[in-house]
């Protein structure tokens, strides 16, 4: 939001809203922040989580020992410092910028997306076994006795299965994963817990009214993202 | 035991010479359990073969390691002259070459039930999709289930789906289908449709193998039963033969208890 045209709604809430009008604070730009590093991480958890499943139950047993080692390792890391680890490991120390680029902002876009990533694929990677292990044996047996390859059966027969029985658990891994994304303002990147965290330090007596705020966009991008998820995973339910 | 498998018997479809399916000297554990023990038999191009025996004696083993889902340790399967391979490529190709029908169907449940009949064709035989759904229909049609295609199996009898899962086999053409008890999961009422599909398929000259305990099917479709008990072969006969003169105890045992109920 410019200070030139401010909106009509905030000109009509002026009295309480005062400290949005000066547009020295760019709400809804911190919150596009945030929901891009939402749908970058989802997106490459989704992708990253399905291939670590994949070692998971793959017959290799080194793939299954890294997959299962990486998930255990990283589950249990906390966030604030596998992300701190992408900035200061990757970046700091090892001079590793992602695809190159020197404006510091954009690059800790790219390393708090991909520490979101490592992290949350580890539950997509769960999420998906114990769907996995929905899927009856009969299924994978029946497709290996068409002549169909490990990688094909485990592509078109037992994730499409198992995907749409984890619909309503992996969107719980959404609505975490949006929220956690306030952890990239530990590496400067400037989404929305970053302002929230500026605007309470400097409108200290609307500290209320900004903290419902910004509680309020979570909801506003968590709540709808539950509830078509929801829908959707009684929509694509796989029936027997 | 008596090999009978140079004794020739016809029925309708005379089989040739020629050996399709070659087990020599199989033997496979599971952990202490000796599940099949010493197995020799040998199945012509053409023919059809019903197993019989108690619970647990290793007829699904033994139809299960014809395309290696159960894997053997030691003896030689040959299947058409060649052995099983082990793993890889080779092992699907030849798993495409070997249909198989299952108590539970195993339809495919997220696909329709055209879907299921294309997609080893698509993705195996890698036919275009054209001729992969012309022949699913049409295999359909053969198996009576063609206004049902573009349901889901759920929503389909059992009859219906064990009719679509042999259609499904039979869309990779074939050698030798193996069939493990098709119709002991199906109503009573639905167990003739499904019979009457593969009776057609023993008439057209399918190399089968069929574990049952339908009597009339045998008496009628098969050249040959094997009789097993313990994990090994204890009789081999012709229907006629082992159903009104079996000559092992066990045999005997086994049909008055069927024979009864
Ligand atoms: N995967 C397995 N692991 C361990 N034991 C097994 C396994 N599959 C089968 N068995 C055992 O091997 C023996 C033979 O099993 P199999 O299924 O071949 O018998 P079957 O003759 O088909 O019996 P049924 O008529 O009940 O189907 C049984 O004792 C069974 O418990
Ligand atoms: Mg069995």
């Amino acid at each position: 939001m410019s200070d030139e045209t401010p909106s009509d709604e905030a000109r009509a809430r002026e009295n309480v809203f005062d400290f949005l009008d000066s547009g020295q604070y760019d709400v809804l730009g911190a919150f596009w922040v945030t929901v891009q590093l939402t749908v970058y991480s989802a997106i490459g958890s989704l992708v990253w989580g399905t291939i670590l499943a994949a070692m998971r139950v793959s017959p290799v047993p080194l793939m299954r020992a890294f997959g299962t080692a990486y998930v255990n390792v990283v589950r249990n890391t906390p966030l604030t410092v596998i992300i701190l680890a992408a900035s200061l490991g990757l970046f700091q120390t090892l001079g590793i910028t992602l695809a190159g680029g020197s404006d510091f902002e954009t690059i800790g876009f790219r390393l708090a997306v991909l520490g979101l990533i490592a992290y949350h694929a580890t539950f997509v990677c769960e999420a998906l076994r114990s769907g996995i292990n929905t899927v009856p044996v009969g299924q994978a047996e029946a497709a290996r006795a068409l002549g169909l390859s490990f990688f094909q059966v485990l592509f078109l027969i037992i994730l499409p299965q198992a995907f749409r029985s984890v619909v309503a658990p992996l969107a719980n891994v959404l609505i975490a994963l949006t929220k956690n994304t306030t952890v990239a303002a530990a590496i400067g990147v400037a989404e929305a817990a970053a302002l929230m965290k500026t605007m309470i330090e400097y409108e200290s007596d609307a500290i209320f009214l900004v903290s419902a705020m910004f509680a309020f966009g979570f909801v506003v991008l968590t709540l709808p993202t539950g509830m078509l998820l929801g829908w959707v995973s009684k929509r694509v339910a796989v029936k027997r | 035991m008596t090999p009978m498998s140079n004794v020739s018997v016809t029925k309708d479809a005379a089989p040739t010479a020629e050996n399709l399916v070659v087990l020599d000297n199989v033997n496979k554990h599971f952990g202490a359990l000796h599940v099949l023990q010493d197995i020799d038999l040998t199945i012509a191009r053409g023919e059809v073969v019903v197993v019989i025996g108690p619970s647990g004696s290793g007829k699904s083993t033994l139809c299960r390691t014809i395309n290696r889902l159960e894997t053997i340790d030691s003896g030689t399967i040959l299947i058409d002259g060649r052995p099983l391979p082990a793993e890889g490529r080779e092992l699907a190709r030849l798993r495409a070459d070997v249909g198989m029908v299952f108590q539970s169907f195993n339809l495919f449940a997220h696909k329709t039930v055209l879907e299921n009949v294309m997609l080893g064709q698509l993705k195996v035989r890698r036919v275009d999709k054209k001729a992969a759904e012309e022949k699913a229909r049409s295999l359909l049609d053969r198996v009576g289930v063609a206004n049902q295609a573009d349901k889901y199996p759920a929503q389909l009898s059992g009859g219906q789906q064990q009719r679509v899962a042999i259609a499904r086999a039979l869309a990779m053409d074939p050698k030798v289908m193996l069939f493990d008890e098709p119709t002991s999961a199906l109503d009573p009422e639905m167990i003739n449709e499904v019979l009457e599909v593969m009776q057609q398929l023993a008439q057209g000259g399918m190399t089968m193998v069929v574990v049952t305990h339908e009597m009339g099917f045998a008496r009628s479709a098969a050249n040959r039963v094997v009789f097993m008990a313990d994990g090994r072969i204890v009789e081999e006969a012709t229907p006629d033969q082992f159903f009104s003169n079996p000559r092992s105890d066990r045999a005997k045992d086994f049909l008055s208890k069927i024979l009864h109920h």
